[in-house]
């Protein structure tokens, strides 16, 4: 618990250091690490927790990026489009959650990639209703670029340890116990009368809530998406990478994992541009046959123990 | 007596195959009951059609007054139908007591993770597991596994508790405990129905033996007549054992 309110302190300092200070690359940065730990810890909540590895996160954040944007082109107020787009992001979770959260493992996670082609697709034939593959401008937040860039990463921010709350008080709630238990063991869950479609569809739609609404905020914030770009499959990919650098499951894991992506995306990225998605694939590889754990199995202990131990065939 | 649970015509098929074949079967209240057979003889099938892990194709289950035929496995769970299974189910990277508070708090009835807790660690003492309950479960030996499912089975405040094979794989002595858990469980009220393979089990601890053969009941009744019952003695040995037996004069 302590470790926790060292860790919101220190993280409310950084953020009002930024908005005092910050150029506005940094504060780009801090919004985009503020999504990427809402994307993550979201997606820990149905691959984590329950154990199902969704590819569905694409989906619902560029569901409610339309979602948001199309009500913001017809004047709904911008508070009310955001929300609005995590409703629409959640219910439509929860009916597709019925309908392939009976599907186990590989065929789940095939079930839920396909969801992001299917809408990036609904989305560039619908012209008249989302503008197809020119994009939708959506409406600008009014005020100076730098009142809009600080307006952003409270919101990101926000919303961010909205998902991080919400993954906390899961994790000690009675559907927190079920999808423990589901991801231990779904048949002896059931035995012992976990009605587990129902708490499969729940942690669906509460994370994609946040997802959506994480959609949402960046559509406002970059003031133009196209299907391309908001139902790009690494939407799916990266806050998988996160949790797995941080640690499947854990409650600390995705957030840290979020951080240390980004840090890897500006680094490598930028100097690396024709063979980044290579660098990204060896990377995935990396984590799970040395890795499994995340970042947390070095702790505590220098590379090269840890290299030394791996040779002698000694499990973690 | 009240029947606890009557079933009627209950057949299963898969593909070309009939698991269960037309058997009717009913339980009474408070009684332990073996259910025994071959390999291959229906009986998990049985467990699995009652607990709603799998629908019969035909015929009705009904528990304490309610048909449960096709109803979920967690619905019939909380009805009052426990299970272990043949093969250990524990959730391996929680600990001995959170596996079997989840069953409290799921199927027990249980309010709060508080209660269930506590509830956890009293069917921990009574199956003698209390020592290991910070262990995690997938760190226990194959007979603290056995005893792991009987705690979280008890957890679930079963009406009925059909035990799988509970003592497969066990030593003498590790049988020898766990068939005095068995007798404690009865003595609470709580109806068994123990699927057995072997012999020297199901006579000492039941007071009334059902045989199924190729998935129909070819015999039902006290123990002591079932054991003499020509039929399942030709369908559990062969018929040349059983005609040797003729032949001798026993």
């Amino acid at each position: 618990m302590m470790r926790w309110i060292w860790l919101s302190i220190a993280l409310v300092a950084a953020v009002a250091g930024l908005l005092s200070f910050g150029d506005n690359y940094l504060l780009r940065l801090a919004t985009t690490v503020a999504m990427y730990v809402t994307l993550a810890v979201a997606w820990n909540i149905v691959g984590g927790f329950t154990g199902y590895p969704s590819f569905a996160t694409a989906a619902f954040f560029g569901l409610g990026a339309y979602a948001s944007g199309i009500m913001l082109v017809n004047g709904v107020p911008l508070g009310v489009a955001w929300i609005g787009a995590g409703v629409v992001s959640t219910v439509f979770a929860a009916a597709l959650g019925l309908a392939i959260l009976h599907l186990r493992g590989h065929y789940f996670a095939i079930g839920s990639l396909v969801v992001a082609d299917v809408l990036r697709e609904v989305t560039n034939t619908w012209v008249s209703f989302t503008g197809g593959g020119m994009g939708l401008n959506v409406p600008l937040v009014g005020g100076a670029a730098a009142a809009q860039a600080r307006f952003f990463l409270i919101s990101m921010a926000i919303l961010a340890v909205a998902a991080t709350l919400t993954a906390i008080w899961l994790s000690r709630s009675r559907l927190g116990v079920a999808l423990q238990c589901i991801e231990q063991n779904e048949d002896a869950a059931q035995v012992i009368g976990v009605d587990t479609r129902r708490a499969k569809v729940a942690a669906f739609a509460i994370s994609s809530l946040f997802i959506g609404i994480a959609g949402a905020i960046y559509a406002s914030w970059t003031t133009y998406i196209d299907p391309s770009d908001v139902y790009d499959v690494s939407l799916s990919v990266k806050p998988i990478i996160m949790a797995l650098l941080g640690g499947v499951g854990s409650l600390a894991g995705p957030v840290i994992g979020a951080f240390v992506f980004l840090g890897l995306e500006e680094l490598i990225w930028r100097n690396s541009l024709e063979f980044h998605a290579g660098i990204l694939g060896l990377l995935v590889v990396a984590l799970v046959l040395f890795l499994p754990g995340g970042l947390r199995d070095l702790k505590g202990r220098s590379v090269l123990t840890w290299v030394r131990d791996k040779m002698k065939g000694r499990t973690l | 007596m009240t029947p606890l649970l009557t079933l009627t015509n209950v057949s299963r098929r898969f593909g070309g195959l009939l698991a269960l074949d037309g058997v009717s079967l009913s339980l009474t209240e408070g009684e332990v009951i073996g259910l025994i057979g071959p390999n291959g003889a229906g009986k998990t099938t049985f467990v699995n059609v009652v607990t709603g892990v799998l629908k019969p194709t035909s015929g009705s289950i009904v528990f304490r007054g309610k048909r449960i035929d096709g109803l979920r496995p967690d619905l019939v769970a909380r009805a009052g139908v426990a299970r272990t299974f043949q093969v250990v189910q524990p959730f391996p990277r929680m600990t001995v007591r959170e596996n079997v508070a989840a069953a409290a708090l799921f199927a027990g009835g249980v309010a709060t993770r508080t209660e269930a807790v506590a509830a956890a660690d009293s069917h921990l003492e009574f199956c003698g597991l209390a020592r290991e309950a910070d262990k995690l479960a997938g760190s226990l030996s194959l007979a603290g596994r056995k005893r792991l499912e009987l705690a979280k089975s008890l957890a679930a405040k079963p009406k009925l508790l059909m035990l799988d094979e509970v003592n497969a794989g066990l030593n003498a002595s590790e049988i020898d405990d766990a068939l005095r858990l068995i007798a404690a469980i009865a003595a609470q009220g709580i109806t068994v129905l123990l699927i057995e393979h072997l012999m020297k089990v199901v006579s000492s601890s039941c007071s009334r033996l059902a045989v199924l053969h190729q998935g129909r009941l070819i015999a039902d009744g006290p123990t002591q007549h079932i054991m003499q019952d020509e039929a399942v003695i030709e369908a559990y040995l062969g018929r040349r054992y059983a005609e040797a037996q003729k032949g001798a004069g026993i």
